[in-house]
């Protein structure tokens, strides 16, 4: 199979502390990938990689056969036409009403009539439930409404790769749900390839192909989803089933317990 | 590496971090000021957009940044040259020469107040209005949204608001002008009875079209330009947070004050150096 995107060896830091240390990943075209961890384990910036927004400082991030590292301003913005992102809060823009979010890229990116982006985004909108919001401003919209609003701008000009970051952050069980479903629809009706980053373990491993776990800037263990359900790596084992303790220690390191309510003469 | 000598051994380790912090506020200070002429002259250079799509974009920034402004330009105008006329009347009377208020009320407010005083009003209105937005829509990764979607933010959002800025701004002060000069007129002519012919005459021959008119509209298009790029720099400097951008609207406002004062007395030093 073909891959849309491929990572190799990439190692990436904002200063001086490493973020990724040679990370590898293949997200073959048509598939859903997931890319999970905990908080601040450097999920968010394999996306940022992949959108050409950081540039990798060793490794190659190809996308569709490019080099994303390697592209000018041009060549960046023209990969970016094709790669769509749903970010965490959504992250439209509060001062259009949701039709006009959703046709914004079209009418920045395509000379099409208006009636015809009408048309356009009125389909958007139907796929995602909120014809009927059309002219609601982000501010009136709740928290999942304003998601699948976005949803609907990411997908406005039928990307080839969707990023999702944190899809599910915050939402309630239902908005989840149609969440969830919206992007494997998606993923089936437009055939697009998507890039799932989240920590939602049981929502996500319901609906991917390919799972890719990562910890402290390295992947340690990938797989489908069964193999990653089924794991019996301790680390894997404790983020699925949500365990306090484990290789993953809930303490923060830090002095002794005693030492720091200043205990340790009475013991000692 | 460690030095072999080093100023350590001489100066007390405190007096050397209280040094160390000096330079690194010095350094910092420039730095930012690079970083801010960078930002100014990329956005210049992505203007076309602006132009381009004059009425889509440029047109509503005009609204937000002159439009809106009116009300406040208007009524301190109206009330700076109502106060201008009383000052003067209340001074030159004495001298026997009540008529000159009107000379006194056009060319304070042509040469100086106009462009200050509404740059100033400018600032703290339209200015801090933009920064917070442009700060808004950073921390809430609008920006980095349009960036992935391929449009350029600099161009779409930056530079209409420039521009929108920069346009309003000379209109704004002349209207501000016109506004002091009525109510000039309607404190020395209709309250006081200073005669009505003497104050327009006067007015008329005091004040030059080349010498007054032009560069007190120079002026508030340097005010304009300094103002609407500190708050947009600001904006888009601002860090993603709730104090980041509060902070960098009270920056706005503070720097964008000191600078139209600065340029204010440079300006008039080679303006108005042989009157």
């Amino acid at each position: 199979m073909e891959n849309l995107v491929e990572i190799k060896d990439v190692n990436f830091s904002y200063d001086v502390r490493p973020v990724l240390k040679g990370i590898n990943m293949k997200v073959p075209r048509g598939k859903i990938v997931a890319i999970m961890g905990l908080s601040g384990c450097g999920k968010t910036t394999i996306l940022r990689l992949v959108a050409g927004v950081l540039k990798p400082k060793t490794g190659t991030v190809k996308v569709d056969g490019r080099v994303m590292n390697e592209l000018d301003r041009d060549g960046l913005y023209e990969m970016r036409r094709k790669m769509g992102m749903l970010y965490q809060f959504g992250a439209l823009f509060t001062d259009l009403s949701a039709f006009d979010n959703v046709a914004f890229q079209m009418r920045e990116h395509t000379s099409l009539p208006e009636s015809m982006i009408e048309d356009l985004v009125l389909m958007k909108l139907n796929a995602v439930g909120l014809r009927g919001a059309r002219d609601m401003m982000p501010s009136e919209l709740s928290g999942g409404m304003a998601r699948r609003v976005a949803l609907a701008r990411t997908i406005a000009l039928d990307p080839t790769l969707i990023m999702y970051d944190e899809p599910f952050t915050g939402l309630d069980p239902i908005s989840m749900g149609v969440i969830s479903n919206l992007i494997r629809q998606l993923n089936n009706a437009l055939g697009a390839t998507c890039i799932i980053v989240t920590h939602d373990v049981q929502e996500s491993l319901k609906m991917v192909d390919y799972v890719y776990f990562m910890s402290d800037g390295v992947v340690v263990a990938e797989g489908a989803p069964e193999d990653i359900r089924n794991s019996k790596a301790p680390f894997v084992h404790q983020f699925v089933w949500g365990e306090m303790d484990g290789p993953m220690p809930f303490h923060y390191p830090g002095a002794p317990y005693g030492a720091d309510l200043e205990l340790g003469a009475a013991r000692a | 590496m460690v030095p072999i000598w080093s100023w350590g051994r001489l100066v007390p380790e405190r007096v050397m971090k209280g040094l160390r912090g000096v330079g690194h506020q010095v350094v910092n200070g420039v730095w930012r000021l690079g970083y801010a002429t960078r930002f100014f002259l990329v956005t210049l250079m992505r203007s076309a957009t602006s132009f381009r799509r004059f009425r889509g974009l440029t047109f509503r920034e005009i609204y937000f940044a002159g439009v809106l402004s009116l009300i406040i330009i208007i009524v301190s105008g109206l009330f700076v040259g109502m106060v201008l006329a009383l000052q003067g009347y209340e001074t030159l009377q004495r001298y026997g020469s009540s008529e000159a208020v009107g000379t006194l009320v056009a060319l304070s407010l042509v040469r100086e107040l106009g462009p200050v005083i509404s740059a100033l009003l400018f600032a703290s209105r339209a200015g801090s209005a933009m920064t917070a937005e442009i700060g808004l829509m950073k921390a809430t990764e609008q920006i980095s949204a349009m960036e992935m979607m391929a449009v350029d933010p600099i161009a779409r959002v930056i530079g209409p608001r420039f521009w929108g800025g920069v346009l309003s701004m000379p209109l704004l002060a002349a209207i501000f002008s016109a506004m002091g000069v009525f109510g000039g007129y309607l404190i020395a002519v209709v309250l006081i009875g200073v005669d009505e012919g003497a104050f327009w005459s006067q007015m008329q021959n005091a004040v030059d079209f080349r010498q007054d008119i032009v560069n007190g509209f120079i002026k508030s298009v340097v005010f304009g330009v300094a103002v609407t790029a500190i708050a947009l720099f600001e904006g888009y400097d601002a860090p993603p947070t709730a104090e980041g951008v509060s902070g960098a609207t009270t920056r706005t406002v503070v720097t964008s004050s000191l600078a139209i004062l600065g340029l204010d007395f440079i300006l008039t030093a080679f303006m108005f150096k042989g009157v």
